[in-house]
């Protein structure tokens, strides 16, 4: 049978699982990363099915496991989900906006073993949350972060960062420093899906960025040893463009919420692949001997500049979403990279960053109606 | 730290064999370390029981070598560093 084995033997366990358990969302924001035509998936996995991927998912190696969307509370069986992750071994992080948690259900989480929340806020005033979520859940929010931390579970706040919210960012730090946060993640909105249709909106000026980074660094000194704040900049401000998903196939396995198998979160967008889906194949077929987990591993793939880069191995040429969103065409460089003969386009997004006008187009929440137009 | 402390690991954080691996990992909210053999041997040891002396005697006991101390604390330092052990407990 050797003839039959098409990968190499260097393709390591996809240790992280995420699991997008619907794309249903109670809130609206206008950064969401889920396609712009979520609206079109309706046929959610059952129950019996998320358990049969845990378990396939497992014996391949994975460990870290992501219960996600949408928001997965919209769900009633994420306490089943979680309490067979535990018997199998996952480490199991839920990641929600609080909405649909309540004292119950995260009794019950906790006692089937769920390892860790982290809570996402938009921003440290309800007038500022509630607007860029499109929602009134700023109050409840707050009320989740108290039951999890009276859960004993590690305090993990994640707060998504762009052009406006970035100058109250003392006030959001303060905010997770009042709410006894142990983790805090400001991660500056990456330019994908919802949030690449408000770009406009959303990238902040230099000035901006650099007076949020020195906020950033100040309160890291002085929460020392209490609260770790972690900071991502905007690829488009960076010279060398990430090395994403820790490279394609090689770490991580997304389900989207109708069982869509996915190495990355958004590369859904991605035209001329055919994701495979765990409803007709096993997770061990999917991950070494799919076309599209095979498709960009390795570097037999790469166009120049990336080809013969001596910086190949350390980016792996970026991010293929963003190649395909700015210079449409997935195999080419991450036009992030200042050695792209695409840069010019982040540059100029980048440009019109710095002018103080508001873009004519109104922002764009992410919700169904407008998912179904935009389809 | 000192010899008395009884480190422990810190809540959230959880140490585990995985078979796939061959090796035991530290797991923790979003992310994961894979542990060499002694690294995994002392984080095995910090259960909040045990004192940092009792830990190297421990040590010395079960891999029959002397001097291991200096090795350990060292570690045990950049654990705690790293945020994967408690505030010390003595």
């Amino acid at each position: 049978m050797k003839a039959a084995v098409t990968t190499s033997p260097s393709v390591g366990p996809p240790l992280w699982l995420l699991l997008e358990l619907t794309y249903r969302c109670p809130l609206q924001c206008v950064f969401c990363y889920n396609p712009i035509d979520f609206a079109k998936v309706e046929d959610e996995l059952t129950t019996g099915e998320w358990l049969r991927v845990l378990r396939e998912a497992r014996a391949l190696g994975s460990v870290q496991l992501g219960l996600s969307g949408g928001e997965p509370l919209v769900r009633d069986d994420v306490e089943q989900i979680a309490a067979e992750a535990h018997r199998l071994g996952y480490y199991t992080n839920l990641i929600t906006s609080g909405v649909g948690l309540s004292r119950e259900r995260l009794s019950e989480l906790k006692r089937v073993g769920l390892d860790h929340i982290q809570l996402s806020f938009q921003d440290s005033t309800r007038e500022m949350n509630d607007f860029l979520s499109h929602t009134r859940t700023f109050e409840l929010k707050k009320r989740c972060a108290e039951w999890i931390k009276s859960h004993g579970y590690p305090m993990v706040v994640n707060c998504v960062i762009h052009r406006l919210n970035i100058d109250h960012l003392d006030t959001i730090i303060d905010m997770a420093v009042q709410m006894g946060a142990d983790y805090l993640e400001l991660a500056n909105t990456q330019y994908y899906s919802w949030a690449h249709l408000n770009r406009e909106h959303l990238l902040p000026s230099r000035e901006q960025l650099q007076r949020a980074e020195r906020t950033m660094l100040e309160w890291r000194e002085r929460m020392k040893g209490k609260m770790r704040i972690l900071f991502v900049v905007p690829d488009y401000y960076e010279q060398r463009p990430k090395r994403c998903v820790n490279g394609w196939g090689t770490t991580l396995a997304t389900i989207a919420p109708d069982g869509t198998a996915l190495p990355c979160h958004t590369a859904r967008m991605l035209p001329g692949l055919s994701f495979p889906n765990v409803r007709t194949k096993g997770m061990r077929e999917i991950w070494f001997q799919s076309e599209a987990f095979n498709k960009f591993r390795g570097f037999g793939w790469m166009k120049e500049p990336c080809a013969s880069c001596e910086e190949r191995e350390k980016d792996l040429g970026g991010c293929r979403c963003q190649a395909y969103l700015l210079a449409h065409d997935p195999a080419v460089a991450d036009p992030v990279c200042s050695k792209s003969p695409h840069h010019q386009v982040v540059l100029a997004a980048l440009d019109r960053a710095q002018q103080p006008q508001v873009p004519e187009a109104p922002l764009i929440f992410r919700r169904r109606e407008n998912s179904s137009r935009l389809a | 730290m000192t010899q008395a402390d009884r480190p422990s690991m810190r809540p959230g954080f959880r140490l585990q064999w995985e078979e796939v691996q061959k090796a035991y990992v530290l797991l923790y909210p979003e992310g994961m370390v894979k542990l060499n053999t002694s690294a995994a041997e002392i984080l095995r040891r910090c259960d909040g029981e045990r004192s940092v002396d009792e830990i190297v005697a421990d040590l010395e006991s079960a891999f029959n070598r002397k001097g291991l101390q200096g090795d350990i604390e060292q570690f045990l330092q950049l654990a705690r560093a790293q945020g994967w052990l408690s505030a010390a407990v003595s």
